[in-house]
């Protein structure tokens, strides 16, 4: 017995001992709304999949600065254009001890295929995967996919055997017809992480997962996650210290921040780009004036929208200096922008007067503009100040703003697609500018699923053409060159209204650094504190 | 009596049922569930797969009918963003909200019952005016305001109290409690004033003008006349008649301190009921607001009963009334 005391406390001393972080550091923070499930295949959604990547992984993850760096996978390579060797990432264990290995990868590939998941276009991006050994997979893409390890960033791994155990073998779905299965409430991941208690909408404390493969920057070993909802209450749980980190802030309380003591307001640009879409795909427009015709259909009307629209006054007035006008629909960050198309539109509402005069409409004439109200930094804002830019060239434009919810169901396809003028936000989830021209440029086609958050319908064959070429063309600079080409063709026609990408607003203890991501993700592996 | 009993019940079922349908009702248009379920690239087919499998497809009293059966045997379905039974989150909810109420209630009779005295004995002083004064910031005031003035004050500026969240609570059975611990103790302070301060003000203000009227009436004059010391006049005599409808107004006014805590409980992130309620309205997650709605009808609904019935057993007219 004593020497089994003994022999403990030698172990525990070594363990200690071998443990860097020896004491505990808690990092706190607030964001604005609640993880809803734990389950990694459960929602697509980027606050969700951004903040459970703490605890699962996938092959491939974003480093700081979100460039692709090998996660659960070492390297990859293709062995023809539709098929791609992993080389899997040896001794890694997942929080419950299981080991990880080819089975892992193919369980979970299967388990975002499942009836419940939100993740089927992530896991659709692959055919087939085969075993080679345990830490060898072929996989095969449907068509030639240059951009997979993109896609499936997000995809993340999950234990077979675990879920085998607590019979979690098919995604959570996000329906809530059902109470979920035991993956939505628990986690077992590879992650640098481990859930220790989760209490929705009130509390989440997680642990270092001291197993952890990587070396990482961050001495956090305990991290408590607590959402507040009033911008307010969360500002003011930063200053009090209770928090060392919140977000969003509201752009109106930086200097607030900046005057307080012990912590600071971080913006950055966000890589979502922000524009207005106009309906050129009905014969007549809905909620206007014009009867029997459609003036979106007209480029010159197009043009003229676009000239009406000051840019640099938005930023100034309603954004505090803060966002960055946009020439183009995806923002810099992204894999395809294109630096010749950075300048917006100019604004100049001389010339919009006489091109709307040139299209016939001398006088303007009347539309609604749809705009969420709680969905988009100050989207409302944003939509009321281009309805009084519009009216100074005639165009009377009668704001229709709802919360986000309402929106949604109203002008997405689900809605059928009610609206001929709206506002609307895009991040491509792939951080890749195909994901934007074939959500929101190519010409709808419900049948194939193409084009369907292209709720105006702009249509040109040509950018259809580069984008299906887009989609499979490997060589990287033929594929910048068509999306190039996409975007340049888009831009003359005045497909859309580009407005700006708007800022990542945190809120920082000077306690401790953090790593601002452009697609407003923390990532608990840069938390250091002090 | 119980004739009497029976058809009050029969009443209230009438208005619950009133309350159910037009709660259940109002959801239909409040915005789609399921384009908050799921994210930008789902596909329209398995939107509309989502919402036969919810039964959002059916005919709408077929909903209504379906629920009103499951809901009478406490079941409200499964959330639909937790996934979890909604009486299951109320449950873990309605310990942090009764609690707050609670302590707000003691609150306001505590404070409020001797301001209001004191304000009517001595109507000129100093103090009196200055109460009458504050009471007015408490009745004007928005309670978003007022908590976040507290949160700033207490929280940010002194730094003496928790600005959010209930602290370290202690689970008994499923209830917890945050009445044990020191965090949970001190995270109560600022959101159990929040809430207090109407009611307390309210009170005030109706011990003091129903104390004025009775120190005015015949009773009180004859007593003083007998050479009754001041004390016992003031507080057995004068308060007891006052009483009467405070205790109605209180009773009324518990009913109020739990529905109106949403606002309190938003502004200082407090895990109960009105927070559910408000997340669920953003989410538009309807089982969860169907249930509150319900319930917080319901809480009206027995406060109400159990205060006729009092006034049936104080008021000998009622009885005389329904005997012819």
């Amino acid at each position: 017995m004593k020497l089994r005391t003994g022999l403990f406390a030698a172990v525990a001393a070594v363990a200690l001992a071998a443990t860097t972080p020896v004491q505990a550091k808690t990092f706190k923070y607030a964001f604005q709304g609640d993880l809803s499930s734990l389950d990694p295949h459960s929602l697509n959604e980027s606050f969700l999949l951004g903040t459970l990547g703490n605890i699962y992984e996938g092959l491939v993850l974003y480093d700081d600065q979100m460039n692709i760096v090998p996660g659960l996978a070492v390297s990859w390579k293709t062995l023809t254009p539709t098929t791609w060797e992993f080389k899997l990432r040896e001794g890694v264990k997942f929080h419950g001890g299981q080991d990880f290995t080819a089975d892992d990868v193919i369980f979970s590939w299967q388990r975002s295929l499942s009836e419940g998941s939100d993740q089927k276009v992530r896991g659709g991006s692959m055919k087939n995967i085969t075993k080679v050994d345990d830490y060898t997979i072929v996989v095969e893409t449907p068509a030639p996919n240059p951009i997979l390890i993109r896609d499936i960033a997000l995809l993340y791994i999950m234990d077979k055997e675990w879920s085998e155990e607590h019979g979690t073998t098919n995604a959570t779905s996000a329906t809530g017809t059902d109470k979920g299965n035991y993956a939505n409430l628990n986690a077992n991941g590879t992650g640098p992480f481990m859930v220790e208690s989760h209490q929705a909408d009130v509390k989440t404390v997680m642990k270092r997962h001291e197993g952890y493969w990587k070396e990482v920057p961050s001495n956090v070993t305990e991290v408590i996650f607590t959402p507040i909802k009033e911008a307010p209450t969360r500002v003011a749980a930063l200053i009090s210290g209770e928090v060392d980190m919140v977000y969003p802030v509201p752009v109106q309380d930086w200097d607030r921040l900046d005057g307080a003591d012990g912590v600071s307001a971080l913006a950055g640009p966000e890589a979502r780009s922000i524009f207005l879409g106009m309906d050129q795909g009905r014969d007549e427009l809905l909620y206007s004036s014009v009867k029997g015709k459609n003036p979106f259909k007209d480029q010159r009307v197009r043009a003229a929208f676009a000239h009406a629209i000051n840019l640099e006054a938005i930023k100034d007035k309603i954004m505090r200096g803060a966002s960055s006008p946009a020439g183009q629909m995806v923002a810099p960050q992204i894999n395809g922008y294109v630096p010749e198309l950075k300048e917006p539109y100019s604004y100049d509402p001389e010339m919009s007067k006489k091109l709307l005069a040139e299209a016939g409409y001398p006088d303007g004439f009347e539309i609604t503009l749809d705009c969420p109200n709680d969905r988009y930094f100050n989207d409302e804002k944003i939509c009321q100040a281009v309805t009084s830019m519009l009216a100074r060239v005639g165009v009377k434009a009668t704001l229709n703003a709802m919360p986000k919810s309402k929106y949604f169901g109203k002008i997405l396809e689900t809605g059928g697609f009610d609206t001929s003028f709206y506002m609307l936000g895009w991040t491509p989830g792939t951080m890749d500018a195909e994901n934007t021209l074939s959500s929101l440029i190519v010409c709808q086609d419900k049948e194939n699923k193409k084009g369907l958050f292209n709720i105006g319908n702009y249509c040109n064959k040509r950018v259809d053409e580069l984008t299906a070429a887009v989609g499979s063309e490997t060589d990287q600079d033929k594929r910048n060159a068509m999306i190039k080409e996409a975007f340049t063709i888009l831009k003359d026609e005045v497909g859309y209204l580009p407005i700006h990408e708007q800022p990542i607003s945190w809120g920082v203890s000077d306690k401790v650094t953090v790593n601002q991501r452009a697609d407003n993700i923390l990532d608990y592996r840069y938390v250091v504190v002090n | 009596m119980i004739s009497f009993v029976i058809k009050r019940l029969l009443q209230s079922v009438f208005v619950m049922l009133a309350v159910a349908l037009i709660a259940f009702s109002m959801f239909r248009y409040i915005g789609d569930p399921v384009s908050n379920m799921v994210g930008q690239d789902t596909t329209q087919a398995e939107r509309e797969a989502l919402a036969e499998r919810l039964g959002l497809n059916d005919p709408f009293f077929m909903q209504f009918g379906r629920f009103v059966v499951k809901a009478a045997q406490g079941d409200f379905g499964i959330s639909y963003k937790y996934r979890e039974p909604v009486s299951h989150l109320i449950e873990q909810r309605l310990a942090a909200t009764l609690e707050l109420s609670f302590v707000s209630a003691i609150l306001a009779l505590a404070i409020g019952i001797p301001a209001g005295v004191y304000t009517a004995l001595r109507p000129r002083g100093l103090l009196s005016r200055a109460i009458m004064t504050l009471s007015l910031v408490g009745v004007s005031l928005p309670t978003f305001l007022i908590g976040i003035l507290l949160i700033l004050f207490f929280g940010v500026i002194l730094r003496w109290l928790p600005t959010f969240g209930r602290g370290d609570v202690v689970a008994i059975g499923w209830w917890t409690t945050g009445f044990l611990t020191v965090s949970g103790i001190k995270s109560l302070i600022l959101p159990a004033i929040t809430l207090a301060l109407f009611q307390m003000t309210l009170i005030m203000r109706l011990v003091r003008a129903e104390m004025l009227e009775v120190l005015r009436t015949d009773f009180v004059k004859f007593a003083r006349a007998r050479g009754l010391p001041d004390r016992s006049v003031h507080f057995i005599h004068a308060l007891k008649n006052t009483l009467v409808p405070v205790i109605t107004i209180t009773g009324l006014q518990l009913g109020s301190l739990i529905a109106f805590a949403i606002i309190t409980e938003s502004v200082f992130q407090w895990p109960g009921m009105g927070l559910l309620f408000i997340q669920a309205i953003s989410d538009v997650d309807i089982p969860i607001m169907a249930a509150y709605l319900v319930l917080i009808a319901f809480f009206f609904v027995i406060i109400n009963m159990i205060v006729d019935i009092l006034y049936y057993m104080v008021d000998p007219r009622l009885r005389a009334d329904n005997a012819g």
